[in-house]
């Protein structure tokens, strides 16, 4: 795709840096905002508190909206039951790592 | 290329209602989702319910489908007669990103597949869209950084409109410190718009390849370190290896099997950067000589020891 494929290519931790507003996560998961709005209004994003009217998100929101859409698509859920998943998805990695550190 | 039969993957009978094969799919997606199940080949068997779901769902496919279903065995030799498709209309719906099988293509391929993705690459107008890979690095590429040669499959659609994929080979100075499920943005490498503009980015989502030595749980590494009884017992110092080098390791007196002694800071270099863990396996040497064998005598003469005290016996 590009001639500079033989160099190698900086890579940097997206999730460090990055500052999400509405408008990209839409861009970055090929999804309308609405669709990220609706989301935020189900728990299944949570914006960060910064001092403008906008909404922000920090990077670890992609990797999340991206798991909420593949569950929503190939398991065919609705948000209430994308938003159940996640959390329970979330609470049993944490039991995972509780077991895990009391090994 | 092989017949596969639909209903046998979704475990439906050849009537099966519509409402059965919905169901079906429901509980086999939820059973081999990627995100969910921790079966072995969850993927590649969920990749098989999408399709055969594909089919089965859409009553225009199964129909064709059927038709021509009879008398073939999943994994037969199958192609498909010179007038397949005569008198059927697919109108495809539902497009997904991941490719199908060969039999799915030749049966269904162009017309099958659902037209344009209504809306792609329309979330920012003039940008090409942003594209998304996974990849499984090495440990030693987040604890020393480095360059890494990584093969991306990107899909394609052909001429013939069927959805294929490419291979793309690039290098990539791996970021110091990425954790399990982070992202390497590369910017201006994902696609590029049909017209002016600027191309989009590719996302990389990062995993691991097990250690053969280190354990990873997000930013924190854990080794099983074997010692002696008497080294567990009475205190000593021995070498370990870790990601920065061997060091000289000071196990405590009355240490136990599974007691965990942390080194700050000797994790992935994140920021912050996480803990490495030893936890200790406590390894008996093997009583096959005589001498070996009076130090175990003489060990548990001079010991009153129940090590099943705690069981009543």
């Amino acid at each position: 795709m590009s001639s500079s494929e033989d160099q190698a290519l900086p890579g940097a931790i997206f999730e460090e840096s990055a500052v999400l507003t509405v408008k990209d996560l839409s861009r970055m998961c090929a999804v309308d905002e609405r669709h990220i709005v609706e989301f935020v209004e189900e728990g299944v994003l949570n914006v960060v508190e910064i001092n403008t009217t906008e909404w922000h998100f920090t990077g670890t929101a992609l990797r999340r909206a991206r798991l909420a859409l593949r569950l929503e698509r190939d398991l065919e859920l609705n948000l209430a039951g994308v938003a159940l998943a996640l959390e329970l998805m979330e609470e049993l990695e944490h039991l995972r790592r509780e077991l895990k550190a009391r090994r | 290329m092989e017949f596969k039969d639909y209903y046998k993957v979704m475990g439906v009978a050849r009537d099966a209602t519509e409402a059965q094969i919905k169901q079906a799919y429901r509980k086999l997606a939820r059973k081999y989702h990627p995100d969910v199940s921790k079966e072995k080949d969850a993927e590649s068997r969920f990749k098989e319910v999408g399709e055969a779901y594909e089919v089965l769902k859409n009553p225009e496919k199964r129909a064709a489908y059927d038709q021509l279903g009879q008398g073939h065995r999943a994994g037969e030799d199958f192609r498909p007669p010179p007038d397949w498709g005569a008198g059927f209309e697919f109108s495809g719906a539902g497009a997904r990103d991941s490719e199908y099988s060969d039999f799915f293509e030749s049966l269904f391929g162009a017309q099958g597949r659902a037209g344009p993705r209504h809306g792609r690459g329309a979330f920012h107008p003039g940008r090409g869209e942003d594209h998304h890979a996974k990849v499984l690095l090495d440990l030693d590429a987040t604890l020393r950084g480095g360059t890494r040669q990584l093969t991306l499959r990107v899909p394609e659609i052909d001429a013939d409109g069927r959805l294929t994929s490419k291979e793309r080979v690039l290098n990539i100075q791996v970021p110091k410190g990425i954790l399990t499920g982070q992202h390497i943005r590369l910017a201006g490498q994902g696609a590029r718009p049909p017209g002016e503009g600027a191309p989009g980015d590719l996302f990389i989502e990062v995993d691991f390849q097990p250690h053969p030595l280190y354990r990873l749980d997000g930013r924190d590494l854990y080794l099983d370190l074997p010692v002696a009884p008497w080294e567990a017992a009475l205190g000593a110092a021995v070498k370990t290896p870790t990601p920065t080098g061997t060091v000289d390791l000071k196990i405590p007196a009355a240490s136990h099997a599974g007691s965990k002694l942390r080194l700050k800071g000797r994790g992935i270099p994140a920021s912050p950067p996480g803990d490495f863990y030893v936890v200790l396996q406590i390894v008996l040497p093997a009583a096959n000589d005589d001498k070996a064998k009076a130090a175990y005598a003489a060990l548990a003469a001079a010991l009153p020891f129940n090590p099943r005290a705690n069981l009543g016996v």
